[in-house]
């Protein structure tokens, strides 16, 4: 790395009194970009974490970053979060992002402080979270000789961050840092880790504003090719059996871009369908609303996708969640897709109009064009009605039970009890996840946090505290299982300190619940290491962590419980005992095709030995 | 090289199982990178971590001031997986765009070769690859009474012929850099 090609031309020097005191005294917004101040690396970071308008970081200390926590001791607008694990601080910075449209930061310590990072950073990069992950390292003259807690954090995280950093000279902290908030949360968002050798957040650097950051080599695209929209447009006029297939694109858009996506269904009335990703963007009381696709996604939306003429990809991946058998895949179809990631289009499915844009700009783009060209409304009525036809089926239907509570009936319960609340879900990986996808429904975007592409256990309660810190008075909930809750039930205790009300809904059915239903599937219902012999007694754990604790396992008692949670002033473990062995369905299968979905009641011959090889 | 390009497939949706119909095809892309640690390692670690393949990589820094490097990969895949490998490898920060040399009209391989080749003083052998060298234009870089290094420069397909020549006679050890590549006219 040449440092010296940015090496500040002009050198403010502060007064004998030091750094500290001098760049207090100064009027912040004049210096912004105008001004070189010279300071000690740890607080060029602290000082860039402000003019990035970073307000919440999360983190847990560590030998490798003090001086930088000794910067932060003396800067108390900086909310940090101390996490119990390093990988509670990335999923709180996730959740934290996820809900607010703005990065997530998060800083840790070297060696196993990076490595627990690891698999936030990957999720993050899954599902384009926008990250920045500060992580300490040993000193510069001690990197490659094993040193204590020495780990290759640049390495390590290099595939599976936008991008990462190792500072080597404090006059590049500045820069780096400006540029990684930059690259974080521009193009397709997705994690970016900056490593600071001890040493460098020692040592005295110059600091430079964030006013035109701006990079050598990375510009993404975001704005709508005319001709591709004209494309697009064309193959939407023509169409007599479309449908909007939305992601998590429109999300990352920013609200705007769902307000637009709201008029341009409403204009086309066009029916829609949103990946996992993408549910609240268009919401679940709209009347083109179809549901969730994919796996375990809408009978009438997968079946949509499989017999529409024209497929309007907007912000989403056609991941193999999304698509099921690909050869199979909406056989009969035009496809538009909008993805602001070039690599996105014909990586799997070949398309037919790709536009590389962000989805909120494509979205206004047609939009546009929709409203300003005359011809008459396609004729969609045969379509509808066909569509029609797929909601009598009533997919999501399960059978209710006097003496259980049905994990179905435990969501819808909890989402008819919430619903008139702000309320923000966040959730685990496994049956609940896609019972809460299926049975919550969201009327806004940024309401639903969830691990999508990586399907991290462990996400749901660390992601809820993110959120909650960033909506101290919004109702903030987990839905959790048994199973994925003990990944990171550390946090509660951080969710305790920091007054953070979460409350936990778990369902509890004592299996690794969707281990279990493909064991039964695809394993002749051999149920190899997928029970939980000793489960601990929530009631009581959340009271040793100083928490609130609630049991409940009879349905007539459910409605009471859930608004005794909702109710209590603080964190709340909700121990919600389920039937134990309920099902996930719909479902298709894997080596599938969308229009072979399950509804229900299945042996185990639906899958074959094709597709039991997929995941 | 190969400069067959296969046609897309009538339907939209992509057959898993065409992946051996496509034609595999040769590809020789230019990556102009900016020169930060890491980058080559950014580079190698796409191909292996989405398993495309690497045939020949060279990289040095060509441009001092702009701290660019260029790197020549020469890969294989059909035209979508090529397509692919060019759109993940712009995704990477520090790439500043990627060339499609074999495509394009204007690009231009090369390759360096050092060959040793076991030719003893008065045999025929000795003879004969020293007429071929020459037929190759390929420069002597050292003799003794038992062996001959040459230097030899061109295409990829000139060097495999080289070689393939000199095996009969006496080949002992190849060392190549790798494919070269630039475009003819002004700045790409």
């Amino acid at each position: 790395m040449q440092g010296a090609q940015w090496a500040p031309l002009f050198l403010f020097k502060l007064p004998a009194n030091g750094p500290n005191t001098g760049m207090v005294e100064m009027d912040r917004q004049d210096m912004i970009g105008e001004t070189e101040l010279t300071m000690t690396g740890a607080e060029i970071v602290v000082r860039a974490l402000r003019d990035q308008g970073v307000e919440t970081l999360f983190g847990y200390p560590g030998g490798a970053v003090l001086p930088i926590y000794d910067a932060l001791f003396s800067t108390p607008e900086l909310q940090h979060i101390l996490v119990r694990h390093e990988q509670g601080a990335g999923h709180a910075a996730e959740g934290y992002a996820r809900s607010t449209g703005k990065p997530g930061v998060c800083l840790v310590t070297s060696g196993p402080g990076a490595t627990n990072m690891v698999t936030p950073i990957a999720d993050a990069m899954m599902d384009s979270i926008p990250m920045v992950v500060l992580t300490g390292q040993v000193p510069s003259h001690l990197i490659g000789t094993d040193a204590f807690q020495e780990c290759d954090t640049v390495g390590i995280t290099r595939c599976c961050a936008k991008h990462n950093y190792l500072v080597r000279d404090v006059n590049d902290l500045a820069r780096v840092m400006h540029e990684a908030f930059l690259i974080a949360t521009t193009g397709r968002p997705g994690p970016v880790v900056i490593d600071i050798p001890k040493d460098i957040q020692f040592a005295t650097g110059t600091y430079t504003g964030p006013t035109g950051a701006k990079h050598k080599t990375y510009h993404p695209a975001s704005e709508p090719h005319e001709a591709s929209i004209e494309a697009a447009l064309e193959l939407m006029r023509q169409a007599r059996r479309p449908v909007f297939y939305t992601g998590g694109g429109i999300i990352n858009s920013g609200t705007e871009a769902s307000v637009a996506l709201r008029q341009l269904v409403a204009e086309t009335n066009f029916p829609i369908t949103s990946t996992l990703m993408g549910l609240g963007a268009y919401p679940a009381s709209g009347k083109n609303w179809l549901g969730m696709v994919g796996m375990h996604g809408a009978y009438e939306a997968n079946h949509a996708m499989h017999d529409c003429d024209v497929m309007i990809c907007l912000g989403a991946r056609f991941d193999d969640r999304v698509t099921g058998r690909l050869d199979a895949f909406s056989p009969n179809s035009k496809k538009i897709h909008v993805d602001i990631d070039p690599s996105s289009i014909n990586k799997t499915v070949r398309v037919d109009v790709p536009v590389i844009a962000d989805a909120g700009k494509a979205i206004n783009a047609l939009l546009q064009g929709w409203q300003q060209q005359q011809h008459p409304r396609n004729d969609l009525s045969e379509w509808w009605s066909q569509i029609n036809g797929w909601r009598d089926r009533k997919g999501f239907a399960y059978d209710k039970l006097e003496d259980q509570i049905k994990p179905q009936y435990a969501i819808e319960r909890l989402y008819e009890l919430t619903k008139a609340k702000d309320t923000y879900i966040t959730t685990e990986v496994g049956q609940h996840q896609m019972w809460a996808a299926q049975h919550f429904h969201f009327e806004e975007p940024h309401r639903w946090m969830t691990s999508g592409g990586l399907g991290t256990m462990g996400y749901g309660l660390p992601a809820a505290l993110g959120v909650q810190a960033a909506h101290p008075d919004a109702l903030v909930i987990d839905i959790a299982g048994e199973a994925s809750i003990q990944m990171c039930m550390q946090e509660m205790s951080t969710a305790v300190q920091f007054n953070l009300p979460i409350k936990i809904f778990i369902l509890n059915n004592e299996w690794m619940g969707m281990v279990r239903q493909w064991q039964q599937l695809l394993h002749g219902e051999r149920y190899s290491h997928s029970y939980s012999d000793s489960l601990p007694d929530f009631v009581a754990l959340a009271k040793a962590y100083g928490g609130h604790g609630i049991q409940c396992r009879d349905p007539k008692d459910l409605d009471a419980a859930i608004q005794e949670m909702i109710d209590y002033d603080g964190p709340v473990l909700f121990d919600c005992l389920v039937t134990k062995d309920e099902n996930c369905f719909p479902m298709i299968p894997s080596g599938a095709a969308h229009n072979e979905m399950i509804l229900g009641k299945i042996t185990g011959d639906e899958i074959d030995e094709a597709g039991k090889v997929l995941v | 090289m190969s400069n067959t390009t296969s046609t897309p497939s009538p339907q939209s949706a992509y057959f898993i199982d065409d992946h051996s119909a496509d034609m595999i095809v040769r590809r020789t892309l230019a990556a102009i990178v900016d020169n930060e640690p890491g980058v080559l390692a950014r580079v190698v670690g796409l191909f292996s971590a989405r398993g495309y393949n690497i045939e020949s990589l060279t990289v040095a820094e060509v441009d001092r001031k702009a701290h660019q490097s260029r790197i020549t990969i020469v890969t294989t895949g059909t035209v979508q997986i090529i397509a692919q490998i060019k759109a993940q490898l712009e995704r990477l920060v520090p790439v500043a765009r990627v060339i499609d040399i074999t495509t394009s009209p204007a690009g231009l391989e090369r390759e360096l070769a050092l060959i040793k080749v076991k030719a003893e003083t008065g045999s025929d052998e000795r003879v004969e690859a020293m007429r071929l060298s020459e037929i190759f234009r390929a420069r002597v870089l050292d003799v003794t009474l038992e062996s001959f290094i040459f230097e030899v420069t061109g295409g990829s397909s000139k060097i495999d012929q080289f070689i393939e020549l000199m095996e009969p006679l006496g080949l002992v050890q190849v060392s190549r850099t790798g494919v070269l590549s630039i475009q003819r006219g002004l700045p790409e």
